[in-house]
């Protein structure tokens, strides 16, 4: 019934807000982004990198070593579960997609974020066991308190760098390559979608349900 | 506009260390199903004539975490063996999930959208993903047997 009322709370803002919504084609949970958002996603062929498995865990922990040489040692810089954390305060959520020959890993930075838009996330069903059912102004942090944000890319360019030979590549000639029947599946979910959602829950919890402008 | 730029990379060597967690296995070789042909994707397949069952092993449940969700085909879609019908969403990853033979699928676990979790409780079994009339039985040549995917899966945790 709980994960119910959250369901429908998180349906209405949204309807009220006219928010968009994306359901993107990599797993993980609901992240709020804005213009300051930093992603950072690498794709690979299976065997790109030599001895690395391509499942979740091993592709996690892989990714995480990048990031040790991009933060000072004072940050406390970890992986926890899924998250990238200082301490335990979350700044990075990651996402993963996996094909039989390819995979991708995403990871979302929460450079800055506005106290308002995190009454979009309530305490989701699946928590991290870290989180100790932390609201989220109290579970996460911003990135931008610990260092620049050119200082940031830079350094993550840096980090790569010493792993791997790079090339610097202009985004737009590289989307015209793309096949003419290429059908994302990452999409954006529409309006008629969420108030078909909001009458499926509402029909199942009558009670809770409120629309107020 | 501003260019978006995008930094590719090349491995030209990795010196990071890779992960060895190598996780424990809830199946001893000895436990994988006797019955059952395996693809290097490490889907399992049942075979009646032809009529075929077709799901995750245990190895791959264990690797991918618990799922949340099952991407299921329609009924009536083709499959193609090595081709993927679906994908497995655990909390952090979607992975395709790839036919180990060619036909069409005549059935889907609906179970699974109630229960994703059964994929990891019971891989070989209520975690049944499809059933497909197979369109050629001669592709079961190109499984594995019990015996050589339990070696597969041990080379490939080695190797890693």
């Amino acid at each position: 019934m709980e994960r119910m009322s959250q369901a429908l709370s998180w349906v209405l803002l949204v309807l009220r807000d006219q928010g968009p919504v994306i359901r993107r084609f990599s797993g993980g949970g609901t992240v709020i982004v804005d213009k300051d958002t930093v992603f950072v996603t690498f794709i690979c062929n299976k065997d790109a990198i030599p001895g690395l498995q391509p499942y979740p865990r091993p592709i996690m922990s892989w990714n995480s070593q990048i990031y040790e040489h991009v933060f000072d040692k004072a940050c406390n810089f970890q992986l926890r579960e899924n998250d990238y954390v200082f301490g335990n305060h979350k700044f990075g959520g990651n996402a993963q997609s996996i094909t039989k020959r390819r995979w991708i890993h995403h990871t979302s930075f929460l450079w800055d974020y506005k106290i308002e838009n995190m009454a979009y996330l309530k305490l989701p069903t699946r928590a991290p066991e870290y989180r100790l059912a932390r609201s989220h102004t109290e579970f996460i942090c911003r990135l931008k308190d610990y260092l620049a944000r050119s200082e940031f890319i830079d350094k993550t360019i840096s980090a790569l760098g010493s792993h791997f030979s790079m090339e610097h590549v202009e985004l737009e000639p590289s989307q015209q390559s793309l096949a003419a029947d290429f059908v994302p599946s990452s999409r954006e979910i529409t309006m008629q979608e969420m108030e078909e959602a909001l009458a499926e829950l509402t029909s199942e919890e009558p009670a809770a349900y409120s629309l107020s402008k | 506009m501003a260019s978006r730029l995008m930094w590719a990379s090349r491995a030209a060597a990795s010196r990071l260390r890779i992960s060895t967690l190598v996780h424990p296995r809830l199946f001893s070789s000895s436990e994988i199903p006797k019955e059952l042909k395996y693809a290097d994707s490490h889907e399992w397949v049942r075979a009646e004539g032809k009529s075929a069952t077709i799901g995750i092993t245990d190895h791959a449940q264990d690797h991918l975490g618990d799922v949340v969700y099952v991407e299921l085909p329609e009924v009536g879609a083709a499959v193609t063996q090595g081709g993927s019908f679906g994908a497995v969403e655990s909390v952090k990853a979607t992975s395709d999930i790839n036919s180990p033979v060619s036909g069409k699928v005549v059935e889907v676990n609906e179970e699974l959208n109630s229960s994703p979790g059964l994929v990891n409780s019971s891989p070989y079994d209520k975690g049944w993903i499809i059933k497909v009339e197979i369109s050629d039985e001669g592709e079961m040549n190109n499984l594995m047997g019990p015996n050589d995917y339990s070696e597969f899966c041990d080379k490939e945790d080695a190797a890693h």
